[in-house]
C-alpha cells in the first residue's frame, strides 16, 4: 500500500504512516459533536533525504492540513509520523520543541507570516533564541550570514517587515526557517501569493538552498508549474486522500488518474495546438470534506465513475515504478475500460 | 554552491531614509493630531499643580478653620473656603492628587486584570476562556455603580487603595473582552503559527508576538477607562461615597453644592472642581481619540 521496499538505499527522513486529522463540528444547544470534517483521511507517505515531495490539490484538499499535521501544529487524530526512524506523533509539546531546530517551516502569506512589530534581525534571531543557547553576538552573525544568503543585504536586518516586498518577506521567512539548521522544511504555498516573476527568483532561491544545505522539502503548491519545476515526486491530494504519486516526469507525462489528468489539462497554454484528444474537464466544486461522497471521493465529478466507484473506496496500488494510483479503472477488474479514448461520456464532456 | 545571489536580486528595496519601526511611525502619526497634543498640555498642566501643590499654596486642604466658613474669595483664601472652613483652591489642588491617582491606578490595575485574564481567555481558549467569559459576563450584568456602592457600603473604612481596588474589580470586564477579542484575531494569523513552530514557549508567543499587535487597543481602552475612572471617583464622592471627608477630592468639593445655599451663592465652591474635572475627562478623551487614530488599522499601512 504505502512506499515500502523501494529505494531502502535513500533512508526516508520522515515516513507517515495512515494519518488521520479529523476536525470535530460543534452544533446544536449544547455544542456537541455532529460530525467530523475529514481535512486529511488516512495518507501514508515518506520522504527521502534531499528529496521534494510536492503535494497538490484544490483549494480544501488538505494539503496545508497534512503540512501543518506533519510538523505537530496541529495534532493528528490518528496514525503515526516518524522523523528518522523517531516516533514524533504522541510527543509532548516540551518533548517535541527540540526537534524543531530540524523540521522547520516556510509560510504562505508573506504578509501574515511575520510578526510585523520585530525587525528582520529579531525575526530571524528568534528561533536561535528559543532553540539554541547562542550569544547576542554569535546569534546576530549567523542572521547576517542568512540574511546575505537569501539575498538580501545585511543593513536589511534593522528595517521592518512593512518595507519590504512580498519577495523580500518570503525571502525573510527563508532565513528564519533555515538558520538553526533544520533537515527538513515544510513550504506551505510559498510562492503562490506573488508576482509571477518573483516566484520564479523565490523557487530558483530555494533550490539552490536545497542544493547547498541539503535540505528536504515537503512542497504544498496548488499551482502545477511551480511543482513541476521543483519536485522530484508529486503526490495528487483530492479531499484528504492521496489519490495518485509518482515521479514528476512520470506524473506529468503519464497521468493515470482521471483527476490528475484533469488536473494537468486545465494548466492554461499560450498555443494550444488544436487536437482531437479528448481531455477530461472538470465540472463542479470539490464536495463538502464534511460530507465527502461514499466510496471513491472523486466519483461524483469523475465522467469514469460507475457503480463500483460509489460502493468501494480505492486505494492506492502500484502502477509502475514509484508511481501508485487510486482508481478502479486501473486495477483490471472491470470491464469498464481504462480511460478509454472512446468512452461516449468523455466525449460528451470534452464538447461542452 | 549557493551564487551571490545579491546581483540577479531585482528586487531589493530602493533606499529608505531610516528604518521606522511601526511604534515610531504611530509616535509621528500621533505627533500630528492636534486635539489629542493640546490633550496632553492640559493634563500635563494638571498633573504639574498636584506635584507641585504645597508651592502654590499655604493652606492645608484637610484642616478647617470654623471662624472662615463659607468665605466669599480674597486675596488669602483666593477661591473662598468651604462650609468647613477650608481653603478651597487649596483643596482643588491637592484635590487633582487625589482624583488623577485614583483615576491612573484604577486604569493601571483594571489594565492588569484585564489583560491577564483576557489574554489567558483567548490564547488558551476551550475551558479557561469559557471560565473567565462567564465570570465577566456576570460582574457585566451587574449594574457597576450599584455594585461599587454595595461594597463600599459594606466595607467599613475606605481607603484611596480600597476604593482603586472596587473600582478596578467591578470594571476588568471591559477590558477583558477587548483583549480577549485582539488575541482571537491574532490566533488565525500565520505569524502567531510560525512562532510556534518555531518552537517559541507560550509566555514568549503572548508577550512578543501576541501583546505588541493587540496593544492599540489594548491602550486606547485603558485611556478611556482612566476618563471613566475619574468620573466614577467623582460620583460616588459627590453622593457620599467616595473616600471620605476630609480628605479633597474633586468629587468631595462637588458635593459641597449639595447645600442650596451654597449652590445658589457661592460658584466659586463648587465651579472649579467641576471644571476640572470635566478639563481632565475632556483632555483624556481627546488624547484616547488620537490614540485611536494613530492604531487605526486602516490609517496604519502595513
Amino acid at each position: 500500500m504505502t512506499k515500502q521496499n523501494k529505494n531502502i538505499a535513500d533512508s526516508p527522513i520522515l515516513n507517515v504512516r495512515n494519518i488521520k486529522k479529523y476536525f470535530p463540528i460543534k452544533g446544536g444547544v449544547f455544542k456537541r459533536t455532529i460530525g467530523h470534517l475529514k481535512a486529511v483521511d488516512d495518507i501514508s507517505l515518506s520522504i527521502n533525504k534531499g528529496e521534494t515531495l510536492g503535494i497538490v490539490g484544490e483549494s480544501g484538499s488538505g494539503k496545508s492540513t497534512l503540512g501543518r499535521v506533519i510538523l505537530k501544529l496541529i495534532d493528528a487524530t490518528e496514525g503515526s509520523i516518524l522523523y528518522k526512524d523517531t516516533n514524533i506523533t504522541s510527543m509532548k509539546r516540551n518533548q517535541f520543541r527540540p526537534y524543531r531546530r530540524n523540521m522547520q517551516m516556510v509560510f504562505q502569506d508573506p504578509f501574515g507570516s511575520l510578526n510585523s512589530k520585530m525587525s528582520v534581525a529579531e525575526l530571524v534571531e528568534e528561533p536561535l533564541l528559543v532553540q539554541t543557547s547562542l550569544s547576542k553576538k554569535e546569534r546576530q552573525e549567523k542572521a547576517i550570514e542568512f540574511i546575505e544568503k537569501v539575498g538580501l543585504r545585511a543593513e536589511d536586518r534593522l528595517k521592518y517587515p512593512h518595507e519590504f516586498s512580498g519577495g523580500q518577506r518570503q525571502r525573510i521567512s527563508i532565513a528564519r526557517a533555515l538558520i538553526t539548521n533544520p533537515e527538513f522544511i515544510v513550504c506551505d504555498e510559498p510562492v503562490s501569493a506573488l508576482d509571477i516573476s518573483i516566484q520564479a527568483q523565490v523557487l530558483n532561491l530555494m533550490k539552490d538552498l536545497q542544493e547547498e544545505l541539503g535540505l528536504t522539502y515537503l512542497f504544498i503548491a496548488h499551482d502545477l508549474s511551480v511543482v513541476k519545476h521543483i519536485s522530484d515526486r508529486v503526490a495528487v491530494m483530492y479531499l484528504g486522500k492521496i489519490v495518485e504519486i509518482a515521479p514528476t516526469s512520470t506524473l506529468f507525462k503519464e497521468p493515470a488518474h482521471p483527476y490528475t489528468q484533469a488536473l494537468l489539462a486545465s494548466i492554461p497554454t499560450l498555443n494550444k495546438k488544436k487536437t482531437d484528444e479528448p481531455t477530461v474537464k472538470l465540472k463542479g466544486d470539490i464536495p463538502s470534506p464534511a460530507n465527502p461522497p461514499s466510496g471513491c471521493a472523486f466519483r461524483t465529478r469523475c465522467p469514469f465513475a460507475h457503480e463500483r466507484c460509489e460502493k468501494e473506496t480505492p486505494v492506492l496500488a502500484t502502477q509502475g515504478v514509484q508511481h501508485e494510483v487510486a482508481c478502479h479503472l486501473l486495477d483490471g477488474q472491470d470491464d469498464v475500460p481504462i480511460a478509454t479514448k472512446s468512452d461516449p461520456t468523455l466525449k460528451k464532456i470534452s464538447k461542452a | 554552491m549557493l551564487k551571490p545571489n545579491i546581483t540577479k536580486n531585482t528586487e531589493v528595496s530602493s533606499n529608505q531614509k531610516h528604518n521606522q519601526s511601526p511604534f515610531k511611525l504611530a509616535r509621528k502619526r500621533f505627533l500630528r493630531n492636534k486635539l489629542a497634543i493640546a490633550g496632553i498640555a492640559v493634563l500635563i498642566l494638571f498633573i504639574l499643580a498636584a506635584l507641585f501643590a504645597p508651592l502654590l499654596t499655604q493652606h492645608d486642604p484637610t484642616k478647617g478653620d470654623l471662624m472662615l466658613i463659607e468665605k466669599p474669595p480674597s486675596s488669602e483664601h483666593l477661591l473662598g473656603t468651604d462650609s468647613s472652613g477650608r481653603d478651597n483652591f487649596a483643596r482643588l489642588i491637592y484635590g487633582a492628587r487625589i482624583s488623577l491617582t485614583v483615576g491612573f491606578s484604577a486604569m493601571l490595575f483594571t489594565l492588569l486584570i484585564g489583560v491577564i485574564t483576557g489574554a489567558l481567555a483567548g490564547y488558551y481558549g476551550g475551558k479557561v476562556d469559557n471560565l473567565i467569559m462567564r465570570a465577566a459576563d456576570l460582574m457585566l450584568a451587574l449594574p457597576f455603580l450599584v455594585l461599587a456602592l454595595t461594597i463600599i457600603a459594606i466595607l467599613e473604612k475606605v481607603t484611596v487603595g480600597i476604593f482603586v481596588a472596587v473600582i478596578a474589580i467591578t470594571s476588568w470586564p471591559t477590558l477583558t473582552r477587548i483583549v480577549r477579542g485582539a488575541f482571537l484575531s491574532l490566533r488565525e494569523q500565520e505569524f502567531i503559527l510560525g512562532a510556534r513552530a518555531i518552537g517559541a514557549t507560550d509566555i514568549r508567543i503572548i508577550f512578543k508576538h501576541f501583546i505588541p499587535n493587540a496593544i492599540g487597543p489594548i491602550i486606547v481602552n485603558a485611556t478611556l477607562l482612566m476618563a471613566t475612572m475619574i468620573i466614577v471617583e467623582s460620583a460616588l464622592s459627590f453622593i457620599g461615597m467616595g473616600i471620605p471627608q476630609p480628605t479633597p477630592t474633586w468629587g468631595n468639593m462637588i458635593s459641597e453644592a449639595q447645600n442650596i445655599r451654597i449652590l445658589r451663592d457661592h460658584p466659586e465652591a463648587w465651579v472649579p472642581p467641576g471644571l476640572a474635572i470635566l478639563l481632565t475627562v475632556l483632555a483624556i478623551n481627546f488624547i484616547g481619540d488620537g490614540l485611536r487614530d494613530t492604531f487605526d488599522p486602516k490609517s496604519n499601512r502595513r
